[in-house]
């Protein structure tokens, strides 16, 4: 596979990381925050995807879970938090 | 969540009269047994081999974590179509795909953000495994996101992106019932496959 | 044309589509006017983005172990996404997190003021009328 389509895609998935972290800075309220964290984890999983595929091996698969329940807990124990304390 | 989607898939050998009994008299048991072989196999695939020992561990972690997080049992139809069902999910995986690149597009379109609607529809069918399953597939769609369920009236509260004429929040509205006879097609009960056919009759 | 050679050109592909989706995404998340339209934006597209990633992966490893996880993974991406949205959007939606001006027509707000009239009539307040039942 020629590397030019790893250079694309590294690009890309970046400026998408980089789309959540101006989320995450920005807010302005605490879900806001948290949508942008869930996606910036869901890129990470995706990095980490192509770069298993970049050098052609698997370790990554456990990292990739790790950080999907991350993200999952994560939204729901925000969500969570903002409907019991009704505050942002 | 977990369960239903496993239970599901077994319908036909869970018969709903023996179920309920048996449920009465010895515990759930033959509605964990779907959910408790489902923990196996992903302990089996986490583990990436299927020896004696990653089975029995995954055997006794099932049994620890069903026990420890205690889940109301899902009340099964015990009718299951599997034709309608391959229906169901191909449509599914469709709209999925058609749909995500037209909010992608949406977000890349320079042009000022359409405006988004809360809906409310009132499903036809009063199971909660239906109303569920719709849910999931309504919140998978992109597009549309469950904002609020009301159990009791059998109500789906929508928030869908882009809606900006009363055509499109009807067809949302139609959208959404499509779902409901789909799934009810593949996995329903008799009356509430009969209440679908009905009202379809009159519309 | 040998069979490696189409596998790669589709991985290829896949990996593009999904580094896209990811991107239209991010554009989303920094667009959209509320935090409603932007989970909107990213939860769900980036769904398909890392489908069709994990595509990519299966198609290069080629092998049943691999290709099992990786279904785990999405199954597991698919069951939990619309509950983390569900709750969030909940919580957003309770909480007045959607643009003011945005929403065409809102009904349940509607039906939330029908109740609160019908339990206003009886005696006020109870506000939120149904507090953590619904099924999450």
């Amino acid at each position: 596979m020629s590397d030019w389509v790893f250079i694309v895609v590294g690009l890309t998935l970046t400026a998408a990381a980089a789309t959540a972290l101006f989320r995450i800075i920005r807010g302005p309220s605490i879900l806001d925050r948290m949508i942008a964290s869930d996606m910036l984890l869901t890129t990470m999983i995706c990095a980490l995807g192509a770069e298993m595929i970049y050098n052609s091996h698997t370790r990554s698969l456990a990292a990739m879970f790790v950080l999907a329940g991350t993200a999952f807990l994560g939204s729901v124990v925000v969500a969570r938090y903002v409907s019991r304390n009704g505050r942002l | 969540m977990t369960r239903q989607k496993r239970d599901h898939a077994v319908g036909p050998r869970a018969e709903v009269p023996r179920q309920a009994t048996r449920r009465e008299v010895r515990g759930n048991l033959w509605t964990q047994l779907p959910l408790l072989l489902g923990l196996v196999l992903l302990w089996t695939v986490l583990w990436g081999q299927a020896t004696w020992i990653s089975v029995i561990t995954g055997f006794i972690v099932a049994i620890t974590v069903t026990r420890v997080f205690y889940l109301p049992p899902a009340e099964l139809s015990g009718r299951l179509n599997l034709w309608y069902l391959l229906v169901f999910l191909a449509h599914f995986f469709l709209d999925v795909a058609i749909a995500s690149f037209t909010v992608a597009f949406q977000a890349l379109n320079p042009r000022p953000i359409p405006a988004s609607s809360v809906i409310g529809i009132s499903l036809r069918t009063s199971s909660d495994l239906i109303m569920t399953l719709d849910a999931i597939a309504m919140s998978l769609v992109p597009g549309s996101l469950v904002v609020e369920a009301d159990r009791e009236r059998g109500i789906l509260y929508l928030h869908t992106f882009a809606t900006q004429t009363p055509e499109d929040i009807e067809a949302m509205r139609r959208k959404v019932l499509i779902v409901e006879a789909r799934i009810v097609r593949a996995i329903g009960s008799k009356s509430d496959l009969a209440r679908i056919h009905e009202s379809e009759a009159t519309s | 044309m040998s069979f490696d050679l189409i596998a790669d050109i589709l991985t290829s592909v896949f990996l593009l589509l999904g580094a896209f989706l990811s991107l239209a995404a991010g554009v989303g998340l920094i667009r959209f006017p509320d935090a409603i339209a932007r989970m909107h934006a990213t939860t769900k597209p980036q769904i398909l983005g890392l489908t069709f990633i994990l595509a990519g992966i299966a198609l290069e490893e080629r092998q049943l172990s691999t290709t099992l996880v990786l279904m785990a993974l999405l199954a597991f991406q698919m069951m939990t996404a619309p509950i983390s949205a569900h709750m969030i959007g909940r919580a957003g939606y309770r909480n007045d997190v959607i643009a003011p001006g945005s929403l065409l027509v809102d009904e349940l707000k509607q039906s939330i003021d029908e109740v609160q009239q019908e339990l206003g009539r009886a005696e006020n307040e109870p506000k939120n009328e149904n507090d953590d039942g619904s099924p999450n």
